[in-house]
Protein backbone atom coordinates (compact mmCIF):
# COMPACT_ATOMS: atom_id res chain seq x y z
CA UNK A 1 0.00 0.00 0.00
CA UNK A 2 0.87 3.49 -0.39
CA UNK A 3 2.39 6.15 2.24
CA UNK A 4 -0.05 9.43 2.58
CA UNK A 5 2.70 12.32 3.24
CA UNK A 6 1.02 15.74 4.83
CA UNK A 7 2.85 18.68 3.52
CA UNK A 8 3.67 21.64 5.75
CA UNK A 9 3.14 25.05 3.72
CA UNK A 10 2.08 28.50 3.97
CA UNK A 11 -0.35 28.60 1.28
CA UNK A 12 2.13 29.67 -1.03
CA UNK A 13 4.60 27.56 -0.98
CA UNK A 14 5.50 24.64 0.62
CA UNK A 15 7.69 25.12 3.68
CA UNK A 16 11.35 23.76 3.64
CA UNK A 17 11.22 20.15 5.95
CA UNK A 18 8.44 19.17 3.63
CA UNK A 19 11.02 18.08 1.38
CA UNK A 20 12.69 16.03 4.19
CA UNK A 21 9.79 14.12 4.94
CA UNK A 22 9.42 13.41 1.58
CA UNK A 23 12.63 11.75 1.49
CA UNK A 24 11.67 9.79 4.77
CA UNK A 25 8.42 8.34 3.24
CA UNK A 26 10.14 7.19 0.27
CA UNK A 27 12.03 5.31 1.93
CA UNK A 28 8.87 3.31 3.95
CA UNK A 29 7.66 2.89 0.58
CA UNK A 30 8.26 4.10 -3.23
CA UNK A 31 4.89 4.73 -3.79
CA UNK A 32 4.41 8.22 -2.11
CA UNK A 33 1.02 10.77 -2.29
CA UNK A 34 1.28 13.57 -0.67
CA UNK A 35 -2.08 15.87 0.36
CA UNK A 36 -2.07 19.52 0.54
CA UNK A 37 -4.82 21.13 2.75
CA UNK A 38 -4.90 24.83 2.77
CA UNK A 39 -6.94 28.25 1.25
CA UNK A 40 -5.77 29.23 -2.56
CA UNK A 41 -2.57 26.79 -2.15
CA UNK A 42 -2.54 25.82 -5.74
CA UNK A 43 1.25 27.14 -5.87
CA UNK A 44 2.05 24.96 -2.81
CA UNK A 45 0.09 22.15 -4.74
CA UNK A 46 1.97 22.44 -7.94
CA UNK A 47 5.21 22.48 -6.55
CA UNK A 48 4.76 19.31 -4.47
CA UNK A 49 3.76 17.98 -7.99
CA UNK A 50 7.42 19.03 -9.67
CA UNK A 51 8.81 16.76 -6.21
CA UNK A 52 10.15 13.34 -8.15
CA UNK A 53 9.17 11.26 -5.35
CA UNK A 54 5.83 12.23 -5.50
CA UNK A 55 3.66 9.90 -7.41
CA UNK A 56 0.18 11.47 -6.98
CA UNK A 57 -0.73 14.73 -4.92
CA UNK A 58 -4.24 15.59 -3.22
CA UNK A 59 -5.25 18.81 -2.96
CA UNK A 60 -7.91 19.90 -0.72
CA UNK A 61 -9.25 23.61 0.15
CA UNK A 62 -11.53 25.54 1.68
CA UNK A 63 -11.70 28.87 3.95
CA UNK A 64 -11.35 27.26 7.13
CA UNK A 65 -7.87 25.33 6.16
CA UNK A 66 -6.31 29.14 5.66
CA UNK A 67 -4.42 29.04 9.47
CA UNK A 68 -4.38 25.02 9.27
CA UNK A 69 -5.97 24.11 12.55
CA UNK A 70 -5.71 20.58 13.28
CA UNK A 71 -9.13 19.99 14.45
CA UNK A 72 -9.88 21.07 10.92
CA UNK A 73 -7.37 18.71 9.02
CA UNK A 74 -7.66 15.98 10.85
CA UNK A 75 -11.14 15.08 9.42
CA UNK A 76 -9.75 15.03 5.77
CA UNK A 77 -6.98 12.60 6.55
CA UNK A 78 -8.88 10.59 8.16
CA UNK A 79 -11.55 10.12 5.53
CA UNK A 80 -8.35 9.33 3.18
CA UNK A 81 -6.96 6.88 5.60
CA UNK A 82 -8.09 3.57 3.84
CA UNK A 83 -6.01 3.63 0.91
CA UNK A 84 -2.64 3.74 2.92
CA UNK A 85 -0.75 2.16 5.01
CA UNK A 86 1.57 5.02 6.21
CA UNK A 87 0.67 8.36 7.08
CA UNK A 88 3.67 10.35 7.55
CA UNK A 89 4.69 14.09 8.27
CA UNK A 90 7.57 16.19 9.84
CA UNK A 91 7.87 16.66 13.56
CA UNK A 92 7.82 19.74 14.01
CA UNK A 93 5.18 22.22 15.63
CA UNK A 94 2.44 21.57 13.08
CA UNK A 95 2.76 17.71 12.58
CA UNK A 96 3.43 17.19 16.12
CA UNK A 97 -0.08 19.32 16.80
CA UNK A 98 -1.78 17.12 13.98
CA UNK A 99 -0.60 13.78 13.81
CA UNK A 100 -1.87 12.56 17.25
CA UNK A 101 -5.30 13.62 16.57
CA UNK A 102 -5.42 11.72 13.14
CA UNK A 103 -3.91 8.61 14.91
CA UNK A 104 -6.09 8.24 17.96
CA UNK A 105 -9.06 8.53 15.53
CA UNK A 106 -7.37 5.69 13.67
CA UNK A 107 -6.44 3.68 16.90
CA UNK A 108 -2.92 3.59 16.24
CA UNK A 109 -0.04 4.05 18.10
CA UNK A 110 2.11 7.04 16.96
CA UNK A 111 5.52 6.66 16.44
CA UNK A 112 6.75 10.30 17.11
CA UNK A 113 10.10 11.70 15.80
CA UNK A 114 11.63 8.92 13.81
CA UNK A 115 15.38 9.44 12.76
CA UNK A 116 15.61 6.21 10.63
CA UNK A 117 13.65 4.22 8.66
CA UNK A 118 14.98 0.56 9.11
CA UNK A 119 11.96 -0.79 7.24
CA UNK A 120 8.32 -0.28 6.88
CA UNK A 121 7.32 -1.36 10.50
CA UNK A 122 10.70 -0.45 12.58
CA UNK A 123 11.86 2.58 13.11
CA UNK A 124 14.98 4.14 15.51
CA UNK A 125 14.04 6.91 17.74
CA UNK A 126 15.67 8.73 20.14
CA UNK A 127 14.41 9.02 23.78
CA UNK A 128 15.14 10.91 26.79
CA UNK A 129 16.48 13.96 24.86
CA UNK A 130 18.46 11.98 22.64
CA UNK A 131 20.57 10.32 25.35
CA UNK A 132 19.15 6.51 24.11
CA UNK A 133 17.60 5.44 20.91
CA UNK A 134 15.19 3.23 20.83
CA UNK A 135 14.07 0.71 18.05
CA UNK A 136 10.62 0.46 17.78
CA UNK A 137 8.33 -1.77 15.95
CA UNK A 138 4.69 -0.89 15.03
CA UNK A 139 2.46 -3.45 15.45
CA UNK A 140 -0.49 -1.83 14.10
CA UNK A 141 -2.10 -2.19 10.45
CA UNK A 142 -2.17 1.65 9.98
CA UNK A 143 1.11 3.43 10.63
CA UNK A 144 1.05 6.95 11.93
CA UNK A 145 4.45 8.36 12.03
CA UNK A 146 6.74 11.38 12.39
CA UNK A 147 9.96 12.03 11.53
CA UNK A 148 12.33 14.26 12.33
CA UNK A 149 13.32 16.56 9.52
CA UNK A 150 17.09 17.31 10.11
CA UNK A 151 17.71 13.68 9.95
CA UNK A 152 16.64 13.25 6.60
CA UNK A 153 17.94 15.10 3.50
CA UNK A 154 15.79 17.38 1.68
CA UNK A 155 14.26 15.65 -1.84
CA UNK A 156 15.00 16.66 -5.13
CA UNK A 157 12.74 19.34 -5.78
CA UNK A 158 11.91 19.77 -9.20
CA UNK A 159 11.49 17.42 -12.65
CA UNK A 160 8.60 15.59 -11.25
CA UNK A 161 5.04 15.87 -12.67
CA UNK A 162 2.88 14.23 -10.68
CA UNK A 163 -0.75 14.47 -11.27
CA UNK A 164 -3.00 16.44 -8.91
CA UNK A 165 -6.30 15.65 -7.54
CA UNK A 166 -8.63 17.43 -6.18
CA UNK A 167 -10.72 16.22 -2.80
CA UNK A 168 -13.82 17.35 -0.65
CA UNK A 169 -13.38 19.45 1.94
CA UNK A 170 -14.06 17.80 5.51
CA UNK A 171 -16.20 19.40 8.00
CA UNK A 172 -15.30 22.54 9.50
CA UNK A 173 -14.75 22.15 13.36
CA UNK A 174 -16.11 25.33 14.74
CA UNK A 175 -14.67 25.29 18.34
CA UNK A 176 -11.40 26.35 17.56
CA UNK A 177 -11.17 29.80 16.38
CA UNK A 178 -7.74 30.72 14.73
CA UNK A 179 -7.33 34.55 16.37
CA UNK A 180 -3.17 35.64 14.73
CA UNK A 181 0.29 34.25 14.40
CA UNK A 182 3.12 36.54 15.11
CA UNK A 183 5.69 35.36 13.09
CA UNK A 184 8.93 36.82 13.80
CA UNK A 185 10.42 38.07 10.02
CA UNK A 186 14.04 38.01 9.18
CA UNK A 187 16.29 38.14 6.39
CA UNK A 188 18.85 35.28 8.33
CA UNK A 189 18.30 31.61 7.36
CA UNK A 190 16.03 29.54 9.24
CA UNK A 191 17.28 28.02 12.32
CA UNK A 192 16.57 24.45 11.34
CA UNK A 193 18.19 24.55 7.94
CA UNK A 194 20.95 27.06 8.52
CA UNK A 195 24.63 25.94 7.35
CA UNK A 196 25.88 28.04 10.55
CA UNK A 197 24.19 28.38 13.99
CA UNK A 198 25.18 30.50 16.84
CA UNK A 199 23.54 30.48 20.16
CA UNK A 200 23.68 32.49 23.19
CA UNK A 201 22.58 31.31 26.55
CA UNK A 202 22.23 32.20 30.09
CA UNK A 203 25.74 33.91 30.41
CA UNK A 204 24.84 36.53 27.56
CA UNK A 205 23.24 38.08 30.61
CA UNK A 206 20.72 40.43 29.10
CA UNK A 207 18.96 40.56 25.34
CA UNK A 208 20.77 43.64 24.29
CA UNK A 209 24.31 41.86 24.77
CA UNK A 210 22.91 39.36 21.97
CA UNK A 211 23.97 42.12 19.53
CA UNK A 212 27.43 40.75 19.84
CA UNK A 213 26.10 37.25 18.60
CA UNK A 214 24.04 39.02 15.91
CA UNK A 215 27.13 40.92 14.15
CA UNK A 216 28.86 37.43 14.08
CA UNK A 217 25.71 35.86 12.55
CA UNK A 218 25.58 38.66 9.79
CA UNK A 219 29.13 37.88 9.14
CA UNK A 220 28.78 34.56 8.60
CA UNK A 221 25.02 34.50 7.53
CA UNK A 222 24.35 32.12 10.44
CA UNK A 223 20.66 31.32 12.23
CA UNK A 224 20.78 32.86 15.59
CA UNK A 225 19.83 30.21 18.68
CA UNK A 226 19.48 30.12 22.24
CA UNK A 227 19.35 27.92 24.77
CA UNK A 228 15.78 27.61 27.19
CA UNK A 229 17.76 29.50 29.85
CA UNK A 230 18.10 32.91 27.49
CA UNK A 231 14.39 32.54 26.54
CA UNK A 232 13.16 32.18 29.97
CA UNK A 233 14.99 34.81 30.82
CA UNK A 234 13.36 37.36 28.05
CA UNK A 235 16.62 37.74 25.95
CA UNK A 236 15.40 36.40 23.34
CA UNK A 237 12.12 34.99 21.78
CA UNK A 238 11.06 31.47 21.80
CA UNK A 239 10.94 30.73 18.20
CA UNK A 240 14.71 30.70 18.15
CA UNK A 241 15.06 27.91 21.32
CA UNK A 242 17.54 24.88 20.51
CA UNK A 243 16.96 21.78 22.69
CA UNK A 244 14.68 18.85 23.86
CA UNK A 245 11.49 21.08 23.72
CA UNK A 246 12.60 23.11 21.18
CA UNK A 247 13.96 23.35 17.40
CA UNK A 248 16.68 20.26 17.07
CA UNK A 249 19.80 21.82 14.56
CA UNK A 250 22.21 19.51 12.69
CA UNK A 251 24.73 22.58 11.09
CA UNK A 252 27.86 22.11 9.17
CA UNK A 253 28.94 24.56 12.60
CA UNK A 254 27.13 25.68 15.94
CA UNK A 255 28.42 27.80 18.02
CA UNK A 256 27.78 27.91 21.87
CA UNK A 257 28.14 31.13 23.74
CA UNK A 258 27.49 31.44 27.39
CA UNK A 259 25.79 28.31 27.15
CA UNK A 260 26.09 25.67 30.26
CA UNK A 261 25.38 22.67 27.82
CA UNK A 262 22.33 21.21 29.86
CA UNK A 263 20.95 17.93 29.05
CA UNK A 264 17.84 19.39 26.97
CA UNK A 265 20.00 21.94 25.18
CA UNK A 266 22.81 19.18 23.64
CA UNK A 267 19.67 17.31 22.62
CA UNK A 268 19.19 20.16 19.82
CA UNK A 269 22.82 20.46 18.69
CA UNK A 270 24.59 17.43 19.17
CA UNK A 271 24.50 16.05 15.90
CA UNK A 272 25.99 19.31 14.74
CA UNK A 273 29.31 18.47 12.07
CA UNK A 274 31.71 21.17 14.50
CA UNK A 275 30.87 22.23 17.61
CA UNK A 276 32.79 25.28 19.25
CA UNK A 277 31.85 26.26 22.44
CA UNK A 278 33.21 30.07 24.18
CA UNK A 279 32.20 29.59 28.37
CA UNK A 280 34.40 31.17 31.35
CA UNK A 281 33.48 28.11 33.06
CA UNK A 282 36.09 25.06 32.20
CA UNK A 283 34.11 22.53 33.41
CA UNK A 284 30.52 23.32 31.89
CA UNK A 285 29.10 20.50 30.51
CA UNK A 286 29.13 21.80 26.84
CA UNK A 287 33.03 21.15 26.32
CA UNK A 288 32.71 17.69 26.54
CA UNK A 289 30.44 17.67 22.75
CA UNK A 290 32.81 20.67 21.42
CA UNK A 291 35.03 19.59 18.84
CA UNK A 292 36.75 23.38 19.94
CA UNK A 293 36.48 24.80 23.33
CA UNK A 294 37.21 28.21 24.24
CA UNK A 295 37.94 29.02 27.92
CA UNK A 296 37.48 32.69 27.86
CA UNK A 297 34.78 35.86 28.93
CA UNK A 298 32.15 36.00 26.04
CA UNK A 299 32.27 39.39 26.46
CA UNK A 300 36.03 40.07 25.38
CA UNK A 301 35.89 36.56 23.10
CA UNK A 302 33.09 37.81 20.73
CA UNK A 303 34.71 41.32 19.39
CA UNK A 304 37.61 39.50 19.30
CA UNK A 305 36.18 36.70 17.24
CA UNK A 306 34.35 38.98 14.98
CA UNK A 307 37.53 41.06 14.62
CA UNK A 308 39.00 37.95 13.30
CA UNK A 309 36.61 37.11 10.88
CA UNK A 310 36.30 40.24 9.53
CA UNK A 311 40.38 39.58 8.59
CA UNK A 312 40.04 36.58 6.80
CA UNK A 313 38.84 37.78 3.31
CA UNK A 314 37.05 34.48 2.13
CA UNK A 315 33.80 34.33 3.94
CA UNK A 316 31.58 32.05 2.67
CA UNK A 317 27.89 33.29 2.02
CA UNK B 1 -15.16 25.04 36.90
CA UNK B 2 -13.56 21.89 36.89
CA UNK B 3 -9.87 21.52 36.08
CA UNK B 4 -8.47 17.89 35.42
CA UNK B 5 -4.68 18.17 35.42
CA UNK B 6 -2.90 14.96 33.89
CA UNK B 7 0.26 14.10 35.27
CA UNK B 8 3.37 11.87 34.68
CA UNK B 9 6.22 10.47 36.92
CA UNK B 10 9.59 10.53 34.76
CA UNK B 11 12.85 10.31 35.61
CA UNK B 12 14.65 13.59 37.65
CA UNK B 13 15.30 16.00 34.44
CA UNK B 14 18.84 16.28 35.95
CA UNK B 15 19.58 13.03 35.85
CA UNK B 16 21.94 11.07 33.43
CA UNK B 17 19.73 8.97 31.73
CA UNK B 18 21.68 5.29 31.52
CA UNK B 19 20.91 2.51 28.73
CA UNK B 20 20.62 -0.58 30.29
CA UNK B 21 23.51 -3.28 29.27
CA UNK B 22 21.25 -5.72 27.97
CA UNK B 23 19.67 -2.75 25.79
CA UNK B 24 16.23 -3.24 27.27
CA UNK B 25 15.56 -0.20 28.36
CA UNK B 26 17.25 2.85 30.77
CA UNK B 27 18.16 2.04 34.37
CA UNK B 28 15.61 3.15 36.54
CA UNK B 29 16.31 1.60 39.88
CA UNK B 30 17.49 3.72 42.30
CA UNK B 31 17.56 6.37 40.18
CA UNK B 32 15.37 10.18 41.29
CA UNK B 33 11.99 10.58 39.72
CA UNK B 34 9.85 13.40 39.18
CA UNK B 35 6.65 15.17 37.72
CA UNK B 36 6.96 15.81 34.38
CA UNK B 37 8.49 19.01 34.12
CA UNK B 38 5.85 20.58 31.69
CA UNK B 39 3.01 19.15 34.07
CA UNK B 40 4.10 20.76 36.68
CA UNK B 41 3.44 23.94 34.61
CA UNK B 42 0.03 22.64 34.31
CA UNK B 43 -1.11 22.04 37.62
CA UNK B 44 0.67 25.50 38.63
CA UNK B 45 -2.31 27.11 36.22
CA UNK B 46 -4.72 25.11 37.44
CA UNK B 47 -4.37 26.25 40.66
CA UNK B 48 -3.59 29.85 39.64
CA UNK B 49 -7.08 30.01 37.54
CA UNK B 50 -8.38 28.75 40.52
CA UNK B 51 -6.55 31.06 43.50
CA UNK B 52 -8.72 34.08 40.81
CA UNK B 53 -11.91 32.57 41.66
CA UNK B 54 -12.23 30.77 37.73
CA UNK B 55 -12.92 27.31 39.08
CA UNK B 56 -13.49 25.98 42.25
CA UNK B 57 -12.00 22.57 41.67
CA UNK B 58 -8.93 20.84 40.69
CA UNK B 59 -8.41 17.42 40.16
CA UNK B 60 -4.90 15.46 39.46
CA UNK B 61 -4.82 12.25 37.78
CA UNK B 62 -1.67 10.26 36.70
CA UNK B 63 -1.80 7.12 35.65
CA UNK B 64 1.20 4.18 36.16
CA UNK B 65 2.49 2.08 39.35
CA UNK B 66 1.74 2.59 43.15
CA UNK B 67 4.67 4.73 43.15
CA UNK B 68 2.96 7.43 40.94
CA UNK B 69 1.18 7.91 44.09
CA UNK B 70 4.11 10.29 44.61
CA UNK B 71 3.39 12.21 41.40
CA UNK B 72 -0.11 12.88 42.59
CA UNK B 73 0.40 13.53 46.02
CA UNK B 74 2.89 16.60 44.88
CA UNK B 75 0.34 18.32 42.80
CA UNK B 76 -1.88 18.04 46.01
CA UNK B 77 0.52 19.75 47.89
CA UNK B 78 0.96 22.99 45.47
CA UNK B 79 -2.96 23.11 45.70
CA UNK B 80 -4.60 20.67 43.60
CA UNK B 81 -7.91 19.62 45.43
CA UNK B 82 -7.70 15.71 45.53
CA UNK B 83 -6.21 12.77 43.29
CA UNK B 84 -6.88 10.23 41.19
CA UNK B 85 -4.03 7.13 40.64
CA UNK B 86 -4.92 4.86 37.66
CA UNK B 87 -2.93 1.79 38.50
CA UNK B 88 -0.98 -0.18 35.75
CA UNK B 89 2.08 -1.95 35.91
CA UNK B 90 4.70 -1.78 32.58
CA UNK B 91 4.99 0.56 30.09
CA UNK B 92 2.12 2.14 28.55
CA UNK B 93 1.62 3.84 25.13
CA UNK B 94 0.03 7.51 25.17
CA UNK B 95 -3.05 6.08 23.37
CA UNK B 96 -3.90 4.18 26.18
CA UNK B 97 -3.05 6.79 28.30
CA UNK B 98 -5.42 8.71 26.10
CA UNK B 99 -8.26 6.11 25.86
CA UNK B 100 -8.13 5.99 30.54
CA UNK B 101 -7.96 9.42 30.51
CA UNK B 102 -11.03 9.35 27.88
CA UNK B 103 -13.23 7.24 30.54
CA UNK B 104 -11.52 9.77 33.48
CA UNK B 105 -13.27 12.44 31.85
CA UNK B 106 -16.26 10.94 31.51
CA UNK B 107 -16.79 10.01 35.17
CA UNK B 108 -15.58 13.34 36.16
CA UNK B 109 -16.68 15.37 33.69
CA UNK B 110 -14.05 18.51 33.85
CA UNK B 111 -14.65 21.44 32.34
CA UNK B 112 -10.82 21.70 31.50
CA UNK B 113 -7.76 19.45 31.04
CA UNK B 114 -4.72 20.40 31.53
CA UNK B 115 -1.08 18.57 30.84
CA UNK B 116 2.30 18.87 29.93
CA UNK B 117 2.65 19.41 26.06
CA UNK B 118 5.58 16.48 26.01
CA UNK B 119 7.00 13.68 28.32
CA UNK B 120 10.65 14.11 29.08
CA UNK B 121 11.22 10.31 28.98
CA UNK B 122 9.48 8.76 25.54
CA UNK B 123 9.33 12.36 24.06
CA UNK B 124 6.15 11.32 22.34
CA UNK B 125 4.22 14.61 22.35
CA UNK B 126 1.00 12.94 21.56
CA UNK B 127 -1.44 12.22 24.53
CA UNK B 128 -2.97 16.04 24.75
CA UNK B 129 -4.21 15.38 21.34
CA UNK B 130 -4.95 11.90 21.69
CA UNK B 131 -7.25 12.56 24.24
CA UNK B 132 -8.86 15.46 21.99
CA UNK B 133 -9.02 13.71 19.18
CA UNK B 134 -11.21 10.68 21.69
CA UNK B 135 -13.42 13.83 22.97
CA UNK B 136 -14.02 15.36 19.68
CA UNK B 137 -12.69 18.71 22.02
CA UNK B 138 -10.89 21.56 21.07
CA UNK B 139 -7.10 21.38 21.76
CA UNK B 140 -4.83 23.96 22.34
CA UNK B 141 -1.02 22.29 22.13
CA UNK B 142 2.13 24.43 23.55
CA UNK B 143 0.21 26.48 25.49
CA UNK B 144 2.37 29.76 26.59
CA UNK B 145 -0.73 32.05 27.92
CA UNK B 146 -4.34 31.12 28.63
CA UNK B 147 -7.20 33.90 29.37
CA UNK B 148 -10.00 32.31 30.39
CA UNK B 149 -13.11 34.66 28.68
CA UNK B 150 -16.89 33.29 29.77
CA UNK B 151 -16.97 29.74 27.98
CA UNK B 152 -14.01 30.24 25.69
CA UNK B 153 -10.27 29.84 26.35
CA UNK B 154 -7.72 31.96 24.47
CA UNK B 155 -4.50 30.39 24.52
CA UNK B 156 -1.30 32.09 23.08
CA UNK B 157 0.57 28.91 21.34
CA UNK B 158 4.64 28.60 20.88
CA UNK B 159 4.69 27.71 17.19
CA UNK B 160 8.04 26.90 15.12
CA UNK B 161 7.38 30.52 13.66
CA UNK B 162 7.10 32.28 16.58
CA UNK B 163 3.72 32.34 18.54
CA UNK B 164 -0.09 31.89 17.50
CA UNK B 165 -3.68 32.82 19.36
CA UNK B 166 -6.62 30.38 19.31
CA UNK B 167 -9.83 30.83 21.00
CA UNK B 168 -11.22 27.11 21.83
CA UNK B 169 -14.87 26.63 22.92
CA UNK B 170 -14.56 25.05 26.59
CA UNK B 171 -14.78 22.01 27.68
CA UNK B 172 -10.95 22.04 26.01
CA UNK B 173 -7.55 20.34 26.69
CA UNK B 174 -4.67 22.48 26.80
CA UNK B 175 -1.10 21.47 27.24
CA UNK B 176 1.52 23.36 28.83
CA UNK B 177 4.82 24.81 27.67
CA UNK B 178 7.74 25.46 29.89
CA UNK B 179 7.31 28.79 29.74
CA UNK B 180 3.39 29.15 30.89
CA UNK B 181 4.24 29.79 34.42
CA UNK B 182 6.79 29.30 37.21
CA UNK B 183 5.40 26.25 39.30
CA UNK B 184 5.68 27.13 42.84
CA UNK B 185 7.53 25.24 45.66
CA UNK B 186 5.21 23.22 47.87
CA UNK B 187 5.57 24.73 51.27
CA UNK B 188 6.00 21.64 54.41
CA UNK B 189 2.62 23.01 55.87
CA UNK B 190 1.35 22.09 52.21
CA UNK B 191 2.86 18.69 52.23
CA UNK B 192 1.33 18.28 55.44
CA UNK B 193 -2.20 18.90 54.49
CA UNK B 194 -1.84 17.02 51.11
CA UNK B 195 -1.27 13.99 52.93
CA UNK B 196 -5.02 14.36 54.55
CA UNK B 197 -6.45 14.91 50.97
CA UNK B 198 -7.99 11.72 49.02
CA UNK B 199 -6.56 10.19 46.62
CA UNK B 200 -8.56 7.73 44.52
CA UNK B 201 -7.29 4.63 43.21
CA UNK B 202 -8.42 3.05 39.82
CA UNK B 203 -7.12 -0.28 38.64
CA UNK B 204 -6.66 0.29 34.23
CA UNK B 205 -8.25 -3.02 34.11
CA UNK B 206 -11.18 -1.93 35.84
CA UNK B 207 -12.22 0.60 33.19
CA UNK B 208 -12.14 -1.86 30.15
CA UNK B 209 -9.16 -0.52 28.19
CA UNK B 210 -6.77 -2.51 26.96
CA UNK B 211 -3.64 -1.27 27.60
CA UNK B 212 -1.69 -3.61 25.64
CA UNK B 213 1.86 -2.51 23.75
CA UNK B 214 0.82 -1.92 20.10
CA UNK B 215 4.50 -1.09 19.38
CA UNK B 216 7.38 -3.39 20.57
CA UNK B 217 10.81 -2.07 21.52
CA UNK B 218 12.90 -4.26 20.19
CA UNK B 219 16.28 -2.69 21.60
CA UNK B 220 17.82 0.30 23.49
CA UNK B 221 20.88 2.01 22.65
CA UNK B 222 23.09 4.46 23.74
CA UNK B 223 23.74 6.91 21.20
CA UNK B 224 27.02 7.34 18.91
CA UNK B 225 29.77 9.11 21.43
CA UNK B 226 31.36 12.32 20.07
CA UNK B 227 35.00 12.31 19.81
CA UNK B 228 36.13 14.10 22.86
CA UNK B 229 37.53 17.45 20.77
CA UNK B 230 39.99 20.08 22.22
CA UNK B 231 40.40 23.06 24.18
CA UNK B 232 42.16 26.00 22.11
CA UNK B 233 44.11 29.18 23.90
CA UNK B 234 42.56 32.05 22.16
CA UNK B 235 40.19 33.40 19.37
CA UNK B 236 42.63 33.80 16.85
CA UNK B 237 43.54 29.71 17.30
CA UNK B 238 39.68 29.19 17.22
CA UNK B 239 39.56 30.96 14.06
CA UNK B 240 42.20 29.65 12.68
CA UNK B 241 41.68 25.74 13.11
CA UNK B 242 37.46 26.25 11.94
CA UNK B 243 38.84 27.70 8.65
CA UNK B 244 42.05 25.86 8.38
CA UNK B 245 41.52 22.59 9.80
CA UNK B 246 37.45 22.24 9.98
CA UNK B 247 37.37 24.35 7.30
CA UNK B 248 33.68 25.41 8.37
CA UNK B 249 34.57 29.23 7.83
Amino acid sequence: MSVLLIAEHNNKELRPFTLNAVTAASQIDSDVHAIVIGQNCDSAAKALSELPLVKKVIHVEAAYYENFVAENFAPVIIKLANNYSHIVCSANTFGKNLMPRIAAALDTSQISDIIKVISSDTFLRPIYAGNAFATVKSKDVKKCITIRPTSFDPCESSGGSALIEKAEPGQEFGHTKFIKREEIKSDRPELGTARVVISGGRGMQSGDNFKLITSIADKLNAAIGASRAAVDAGYISNDHQVGQTGKVVVPDLYIAVGISGAIQHLAGMKESKIIVAINKDGEAPIFSVADYGLEADLFEALPQFLEELNKLNTIQK
Amino acid sequence: MKILVAVKRVIDYNVQVRVKEDNTGVVTDNVKMSTNPPDDNAIEEAVKIKEAGKANEVVAVSIGEDKAQETVRKALAVGADRGILVKVDGTIEPLAVSKILQKIVEKEKPDLVFMGKQAIDDDCNQTGQMLSALLNWPQATFASKIEIKDKKLEVTREIDEGLETIEINIPAIVTCDLRLNEPRYASLPNIMKAKKKPIEQINASDLGVDTSPRIEQIKVEEPPKRKAGIKVSSVSELVQKLKNEAKVI
